[in-house]
């Protein structure tokens, strides 16, 4: 396939180049062959496999508890999604009830990562346009939201929190406080980052009528998530195939509404970003409100052994829909793992989104689509 | 500063005079070229897993690295410490070799977190390279998954200490061992 791009390129007087996969802007190891016409892109070609861990195979030679950590590493930088949609499907496989409690945990947990998680996505976003500064913010930010997490399970990145029947810890004393005085602080804080960047001049300039995709584009390349709503597709899991918790909380699903320009540009897509982190913090306050007591963890057998059958469970991640789809063979380990994951379409994307686009803004349509590379390669 | 050289580890340099009269640094030139080299040791951004988002975080404002004089850089030619964060794979090893083959002399590497150490929980896959010392030399393995900002920051002043504490003539100059080759779709292993 590059020996047929680099051939077109010598006959057709246009460009090669190579971006990636150690290049600071990609957001991980991903690469991209750009064809380009001087300054303008005929297309960018993204090719993956660069972190291909094969963590579905080696699934299949686990227990099913014993996957769980495995799901951390499937996307880092908002591993209580994948935990969840994990621990999901299997409970769906074995017909297990989830206490009330540990559902209210779940949402809790998952909103503070999402939180963290579009901390840094749209940190990521203005650095890669030349703003440092709103990075430097978030990171500060989600040191706190780390630290919430560490003292609720331990680890920092990798939680291995939520697991297949309930979650592994519950509320140690004086987190719930911590949690509301983070979110007290948190709040103005995000006025503050609105005036820094969010309407800040420059990244409007950079993001408005930048890398388009229209609503029927982006359902036809099965994007998800905030990418989905940035083009103006009313869809979110939490409310349309409601899971754990979600239906006991109110809260708006963010659309993009061409707000500084064209419906779908790279400017929307960051923008509900940020309004999802103000309703994630709406249902974090529900959910802490109304946390009921009780179990933490349902009633599991002694070994996990679930008859023949599969099961697909799905959340809604920070990238968009994560699903696990879990075949089992009547053993203790799964026949076979598949894991969905919303980068790997906003990558595709890529292709056809990058034509007619300057080189210099292929960088932010990358980072408008927050992929990242675990998530694509698996 | 001052401290370091007043230290007992150090007997080759010393800081005479004081403020507002004209102090003089002496010492032997190895010492002083290794103090500056210590304190700008520039770091190739090479982030290729979830270490990485430590590294951010590492070089974040609460364990700030940039206080040692270290700077990240996108590339290679750049740079003086190649910090491999995160896992590697077959797919990513030879381009891993490239990068530090671009990388000038004296050049120095940490394997952080235990997949670019030794595979660590991806020990069984078949597409994850065992360790990232099967095709560059490694200074300092940092174990971990991930490590902690703390710890890297640990790491990073173990390494200042490894290059104080060495000749950089002989580092110029030595030969580092032969390592394996990445043969095409070769599957390396461990000896």
């Amino acid at each position: 396939m590059e020996n047929a791009l680099n051939k077109q390129a010598v006959s057709d007087d246009l460009m090669i180049l190579n971006m990636g996969p150690q290049h600071p802007s990609t957001h991980g190891v991903i690469r991209f062959v750009i064809t380009g016409d001087g300054e303008v892109m005929q297309r960018a070609v993204p090719h993956v496999g660069y972190l291909h861990r094969g963590i579905e195979k080696l699934a299949e030679g686990l227990p099913y508890p014993s996957f769980v950590p495995f799901t951390d590493r499937v996307d880092y930088l908002a591993a209580m999604f994948a935990n969840h949609g994990y621990a999901m499907a299997v409970e769906r496989l074995l017909g297990i009830e989830v206490p009330r409690r540990a559902e209210y945990l779940r949402v809790i947990v998952s909103e503070l990562n999402r939180i963290a998680s579009h901390l840094i996505g749209v940190g990521a976003m203005a650095m890669d346009i030349g703003a440092f500064t709103p990075f430097l913010h978030g990171i500060r930010e989600r040191e706190k939201l780390n630290d919430i997490i560490e003292e609720l399970c331990g680890a920092r990145l990798t939680y291995n929190y939520i697991r297949v029947g309930g979650v592994s810890f519950d509320f140690p004393q004086g987190l719930d406080a911590k949690i509301r005085a983070f979110l007290d602080t948190f709040e103005p804080l995000m006025e503050e980052f609105d005036r820094l960047i969010t309407v800040n001049e420059i990244l409007v300039k950079r993001c408005a009528n930048v890398a388009v995709i229209d609503a029927e584009t982006a359902k036809s390349y099965g994007l998800v998530g905030p990418n989905l709503r940035g083009s103006g597709v009313d869809w979110d899991l939490r409310r349309d195939l409601p899971y754990s918790a979600y239906p006991d909380f109110e809260f708006n699903v963010c659309l993009g509404r061409g707000f500084r320009g064209t419906l779908g540009d790279a400017y929307d897509r960051f923008i509900v970003r940020v309004q999802e982190m103000q309703e994630s913090v709406k249902i974090i306050r529900q959910a802490l409100d109304g946390l009921p007591e009780g179990e933490i963890k349902g009633k599991l057998p002694r070994k996990l052994k679930p008859a023949k059958g599969e099961a697909y469970g799905a959340v809604e991640s920070a990238r968009g829909e994560l699903g696990y789809h879990v075949i089992s063979d009547g053993t203790d380990k799964p026949y076979r793992v598949k894991i969905r994951a919303g980068s790997f379409n906003a990558t595709s994307i890529v292709e056809h989104a990058s034509r007619g686009l300057m080189i210099a803004d292929l960088v932010v349509l990358i980072a408008s689509l927050d992929v990242i590379a675990p998530e694509i390669d698996r | 500063m001052v401290e370091e050289m007043n230290s007992p580890r150090v007997i080759e340099a010393g800081l005479e005079g004081g403020p507002g009269q004209g102090a003089v640094l002496w010492g032997k030139a190895s010492y002083l070229l290794n103090l500056s080299r210590k304190h700008s040791l520039w770091y190739l951004l090479f982030a290729t897993a979830c270490c990485g988002i430590e590294m951010m975080q590492t070089g974040g404002p609460r364990t700030d690295l940039d206080r040692f004089g270290m700077v990240f850089r996108a590339s290679p030619r750049q740079s003086d410490l190649m910090l491999v964060a995160g896992t590697i794979t077959y797919k990513m090893a030879d381009r891993v070799k490239l990068l530090y083959d671009q990388m000038a002399e004296p050049k120095y590497v940490i394997a952080m977190g235990s997949c670019a150490s030794c595979g660590g929980l991806f020990q069984k896959s078949y597409s994850v390279l065992k360790g990232v010392d099967l095709i560059v030399p490694v200074d300092l393995y940092l174990p971990g998954c991930p490590p902690r900002p703390e710890a890297l920051n640990d790491a990073m002043m173990k390494m200042q200490d490894i290059i104080l504490s060495e000749d950089w003539r002989r580092k110029m100059t030595e030969k580092t061992e032969p390592r394996p080759q990445m043969g095409r779709g070769g599957i390396l292993k461990r000896a």
